[in-house]
C-alpha cells in the first residue's frame, strides 16, 4: 500500500510542470462575504461596484442577462432603478412607420450593451472580445479570485518577456499577456459614501457586484440550504432510529 | 359504524377485482428477501429515486427551455434568474445527474464484488447494463443542451468520434449531426431524444426489476436462500433502511445542490458556445473521465473508439469469464486485492481523462487501460481457475 | 412480576409507534413541502411579470384619436374623445343596454376625455375597428360598441373591458 502510495506520489510530481506562460494562481486573500454556508450579498459593496461598472468597464463590457429592475435587489429603490434605466437609451421597434427607435429604458429592460454584436466589439478592440460579464465569476476557475488578481495583478513584464504589439503583461491571465490596458487606477471613481478608492477597494467592490450578478440567487439559496439540510437532518436520524428499533426485534 | 365500514372495504374490493393493486402492494411488502443485505444493497432503490428526480425536474425545467441554437443558452439563464425557483430546478437536476451515476457506479459495484451477475441474475445484469448505456447516452446529451462552450465541443468531438467507422464514417456523421458540423438540427435532435430515453430507461427498470424478483436478491455471502429462515419480509424492514439510506443520499446531495452547486462542472460551459474557439482543455463531466482515458490511449481513432465501446461491453460477457465457484468476495480472499486493485485502476483512469493527453499522462492512461483489459480477460478467468478459495457457509442463517 | 413485565412491554410499543409515527410524518410533509418549488415555477416568471404594467404618456393623442397599445399581449385602445362622444355617451340609455354601465363608470372622474378599454371583442375574441363617426364595430360577427364602449349591437355579452389603470399625472397613465 504504501508503495503504490509512493509510486502515484511520484508520478504527480512529475507531472505538475510550470512554464513562463502558464498563468499564475489567483491570490486567495480577500475573505468574501459571499463565500462558505453563511454566504451573503454585501449590498454597499455591491453598489460601490456597480458604480465602478457604470463609470469605467461598461464602456466596452456588457451584461447582458441582468434587467435594470433587477439592481432593487441591492438596495436601490424603485425610484432609483427607474431612474438609472431611463438614462440609457434602448432601442425599441418598429414604430408605426416601420422604423426601429431608440428611447429611454425602463426597469423591465435587459442591460444596454456597449456594441451590437461580437464583431463590433472586436472591430472596435483591435480583434479582441471584451467578455460579457454577466457570468465571468461562473465561468472561470475560482472565478472571484481570479478578476481580483487579474484586476490588481497589472506589473512590469519580467525581464526577456516579449510582449505582442497591443498586449499588457498580468501573470494572471492565461498566456500572461492580456490585450485589455490597466482598468482600474488608484481614485478613478468616487463613491458616494466616501469609501477609500485605491484599486484593491474598488477591485473588491466590482467583484462582490459582478458575484452578484452572475449568482442573484446565491443568498436564497444558502437560506433556503440551511432549512433544507436542517430537515434532512432530522429526517434521517428518525428514520435511522426506527430502522434500530425495528431490526433490533429479528435478533 | 359497522355499515361505514363495510362500504369502505366494497370500494377497495371493486377496485381490487378489476386491477389487483392492492394485493400488489401487500405482495411487495411481504416480498421475502435476505435477511443479511447490507447498506451497498440499498443504492438500487436509491438509484431509482435519482430517475425520478431527474425525471421530474427535467419536465419542469422543458416548460421553460428552448431547444433552439441561438436561444438555449439565453433560457437556461432565464430560467436561473426569471423563473420561480428556475435556479433551484436548474441545480437539482445537474447536480441530480451526478449523484445518479455516484449511485449507480456504486450499485455496479456491488455487483461485481458479490458476483451478484451470475447465474441465474445474467439477465438482471444484461438490463442493468442496458440502463447503464442509456444514461450514458442521456447524460451527454443532456449535457449538450445549455449550449455552453463544452456542450458544443464536447458534441462535436464525441460525435466526431463516429467518423472512425471505415467506409460509411463521414456520412454518418452528418446523419447524426443533421448538418456539416454541429448546430442547431444536433441540438434540437439531441433534446427531442434527452427527453425519450429517461421513459426508456423506466421500462427497462421495471424489466430489471422484474427480472430480479424471479430468483430473489443476492447476498453478502453468496448463498441463495434455502428456506425462509434466510429472509425477512421487505416491509418494514428494507423499506425503512431504504429511507434511512435514502436520508443520507439525500443529505449529500442538498450540500451540493445549495452550497457547491457548479463543484462538479466545468466553468467552460458558462461561456457561450463559439464555433471559431476550441476551449484549451475539453474535459467530458467526471462520469465520463474513464471511457474518456481510455479512448485517447490507443492511438489510433478507430482502435480508440472500439476499446472505449469494448471496456462497456466486456462487463456484459462477465458472467462467462468469471469462472469461480464462490459467488462472494468476501470468501474470495486474493480476488478481494485484486478486485480494489481494479476500482483504484477506474479511479486512476478517470483522473487521467481528466488531464490533457501530454507527457507522463500518455504512458499512465496505456498502463491503465492495458490493465482495465487485463482484469476481465487473465486476472477474472485466472482466478476463478486456480483461487483457493475460503469455505462458503452452508446457509445465509447458518455459519458452517 | 407478570404486571411489571407487561407494563415494560406496553411502554415498549408505543416509544416505537411514536418513532415511526413521527418518522412517517417528517417524510409526508417533506414530500408535500416538495411540491411548492414545482408549482410555483409554473406560476409568471419575473420577466414576465416585469411587463405586466405599462406606462403611457397621452400627450401625443389628439382629440378624436385613439392610441393602440400592446398590454399583458392583448390591444388596448385609448381613445382621447372629442366633446360631441363624451355628451353622446353620457346621454345614451344605458339602462337598456345588453351590459347596462354609465359612462362614468367607465372613465376615472376629472378624466372623463380619456376613454381606456381593452380592444378585445367579448364575443370571440377579434380586435375591433374605429368608427369614424364614434364607437367601435367588430368586423368578425358584427357587434356594434357606443363611444363609450358598451356594446348596443350584435352577439357580444359584455361591454369592451376597462382594465385596472390610473392616472400618475394628468399627462400619463399606468395600466396593470
Amino acid at each position: 500500500m504504501r508503495i503504490i502510495l509512493g509510486v502515484l506520489a511520484i508520478f504527480w510530481v512529475i507531472s505538475s510542470s510550470a512554464s513562463v506562460t502558464t498563468p499564475a494562481k489567483p491570490k486567495d486573500q480577500i475573505n468574501w462575504p459571499f463565500q462558505g454556508i453563511f454566504g451573503h450579498f454585501d449590498k454597499q459593496s455591491i453598489q460601490r461596484g456597480y458604480q465602478v461598472y457604470k463609470e469605467v468597464c461598461q464602456v466596452c463590457h456588457s451584461l447582458k442577462y441582468l434587467h435594470y429592475r433587477d439592481l432593487e435587489q441591492v438596495g436601490f429603490s424603485a425610484d432609483e432603478v427607474k431612474a438609472i434605466a431611463a438614462s440609457y437609451q434602448v432601442n425599441d421597434g418598429p414604430n408605426d412607420e416601420g422604423q426601429m427607435f431608440e428611447r429611454p429604458g425602463r426597469p423591465s429592460d435587459l442591460f444596454v450593451s456597449p456594441y451590437p454584436n461580437e464583431q463590433a466589439a472586436r472591430a472596435a478592440n483591435n480583434g479582441a472580445y471584451p467578455h460579457d460579464l454577466s457570468l465571468m465569476i461562473k465561468a472561470r476557475k475560482d472565478g472571484a479570485n481570479y478578476v481580483y488578481s487579474l484586476l490588481t495583478g497589472y506589473t512590469n513584464a519580467p525581464e526577456g518577456f516579449q510582449i505582442s504589439d497591443g498586449l499588457y503583461y498580468n501573470p494572471y491571465f492565461p498566456g500572461r499577456q492580456i490585450a485589455m490596458p490597466t482598468p482600474l487606477t488608484a481614485g478613478q471613481v468616487e463613491y458616494q459614501d466616501g469609501t477609500e478608492n485605491s484599486v484593491e477597494q474598488m477591485s473588491q467592490d466590482l467583484v462582490n457586484f459582478l458575484q452578484w450578478a452572475a449568482e442573484p440567487e446565491m443568498e436564497a439559496r444558502k437560506i433556503l440550504g440551511l432549512k433544507v439540510l436542517l430537515y434532512l437532518l432530522v429526517f434521517t436520524i428518525l428514520f435511522y432510529l426506527v430502522k434500530k428499533k425495528i431490526w433490533r426485534d429479528l435478533k | 359504524m359497522i355499515r361505514a365500514k363495510k362500504k369502505k372495504q366494497t370500494v377497495v374490493d371493486w377496485i381490487e377485482y378489476r386491477l389487483p393493486i392492492f394485493s400488489f402492494i401487500k405482495h411487495l411488502g411481504e416480498y421475502r428477501t435476505p435477511k443479511n443485505l447490507n447498506y451497498l444493497w440499498n443504492f438500487g432503490s436509491i438509484a431509482g429515486i435519482a430517475l425520478v428526480i431527474q425525471i421530474v425536474t427535467g419536465l419542469f425545467l422543458a416548460m421553460h427551455y428552448s431547444p433552439n441554437a441561438d436561444t438555449a443558452f439565453g433560457s437556461v439563464e432565464s430560467i436561473m434568474r426569471n423563473v420561480n425557483y428556475g435556479w433551484l430546478l436548474r441545480y437539482l437536476h445537474a447536480v441530480g445527474a451526478s449523484m445518479f451515476f455516484v449511485a449507480v457506479y456504486i450499485h455496479i459495484a456491488r455487483g461485481l464484488y458479490y458476483g451478484s451477475y451470475k447465474s441465474p441474475r445474467e439477465l438482471v445484469w444484461f438490463f442493468g447494463l442496458l440502463i447503464f448505456i442509456l444514461m450514458m447516452a442521456t447524460a451527454f446529451m443532456g449535457y449538450v443542451l445549455p449550449w455552453g462552450q463544452m456542450s458544443f465541443w464536447g458534441a462535436t468531438v464525441i460525435t466526431n468520434l463516429f467518423s472512425a467507422v471505415p467506409l460509411v464514417g463521414e456520412k454518418i456523421v452528418e446523419f447524426l449531426w443533421g448538418g456539416f458540423s454541429v448546430g442547431d438540427p444536433t441540438l434540437n435532435r439531441f433534446f427531442v431524444l434527452h427527453y425519450l430515453l429517461p421513459f426508456i430507461i423506466v421500462a427497462i427498470v421495471i424489466i430489471h426489476i422484474t427480472a430480479l424478483h424471479v430468483h430473489g436478491s443476492n447476498n453478502p455471502t453468496g448463498v441463495e436462500v434455502k428456506s425462509k429462515k434466510d429472509t425477512i419480509p421487505f416491509h418494514p424492514y428494507y423499506t425503512v433502511k431504504d429511507f434511512f439510506g435514502l436520508g443520507v443520499y439525500l443529505i449529500v446531495f442538498a450540500y451540493f445542490v445549495f452550497y457547491q452547486p457548479n463543484y462538479l462542472g466545468h466553468p467552460d460551459n458558462y461561456i457561450e458556445s463559439n464555433p471559431m474557439v476550441t476551449p484549451e482543455h475539453i474535459v467530458p463531466e467526471w462520469y465520463f473521465l474513464p471511457f474518456y482515458a481510455i479512448l485517447r490511449a490507443i492511438p489510433s481513432k478507430l482502435g480508440g473508439v472500439i476499446a472505449m465501446f469494448s471496456a462497456i461491453l466486456v462487463l456484459f460477457f462477465l458472467p462467462w469469464l468469471d469462472l469461480s465457484k464462490t459467488r462472494s468476495g468476501n470468501y474470495r480472499p486474493i480476488f478481494k486485492i485484486l478486485f480494489w486493485i481494479f476500482i483504484l485502476n477506474v479511479i486512476s483512469l478517470g483522473y487521467i481523462g481528466a488531464n490533457p493527453p501530454e507527457g507522463i499522462y500518455i504512458w499512465l492512461g496505456r498502463i491503465a487501460t492495458f490493465y482495465y483489459f487485463f482484469h476481465f480477460f487473465v486476472i477474472i478467468p485466472g482466478l476463478g481457475k486456480y483461487e483457493k478459495t475460503l469455505e462458503i457457509p452452508h446457509s445465509i442463517s447458518g455459519k458452517l | 412480576m407478570v404486571a411489571k413485565d407487561k407494563s415494560k412491554f406496553k411502554q415498549k410499543v408505543t416509544r416505537r409507534d411514536f418513532l415511526v409515527l413521527s418518522a412517517t410524518a417528517m417524510a409526508g410533509v417533506g414530500a408535500a413541502v416538495c411540491a411548492w418549488p414545482f408549482i410555483d415555477s409554473m406560476n409568471p416568471a419575473k420577466d414576465v411579470l416585469a411587463l405586466s404594467s405599462v406606462e403611457v404618456d397621452l400627450t401625443p393623442i389628439e382629440e378624436g384619436q385613439t392610441l393602440k397599445v400592446l398590454w399583458r399581449g392583448k390591444p388596448v385602445f385609448i381613445r382621447h374623445r372629442t366633446a360631441k362622444e363624451i355628451s353622446e355617451a353620457e346621454s345614451a340609455d344605458w339602462q337598456d343596454l345588453r351590459d347596462p354601465q354609465q359612462d362614468s363608470e367607465r372613465v376615472k372622474p376629472e378624466h372623463k376625455q380619456w376613454l381606456v378599454m381593452i380592444g378585445v371583442c367579448t364575443h370571440l375574441g377579434c380586435i375591433p375597428i374605429d368608427v369614424k363617426t364614434g364607437g367601435w364595430f367588430c368586423p368578425c360577427h358584427g357587434s356594434h360598441y357606443d363611444a363609450s364602449g358598451r356594446v348596443t349591437k350584435g352577439p357580444a355579452p359584455l361591454n369592451l373591458i376597462v382594465p385596472e389603470y390610473k392616472f400618475i399625472s394628468d399627462t400619463k397613465i399606468k395600466i396593470g
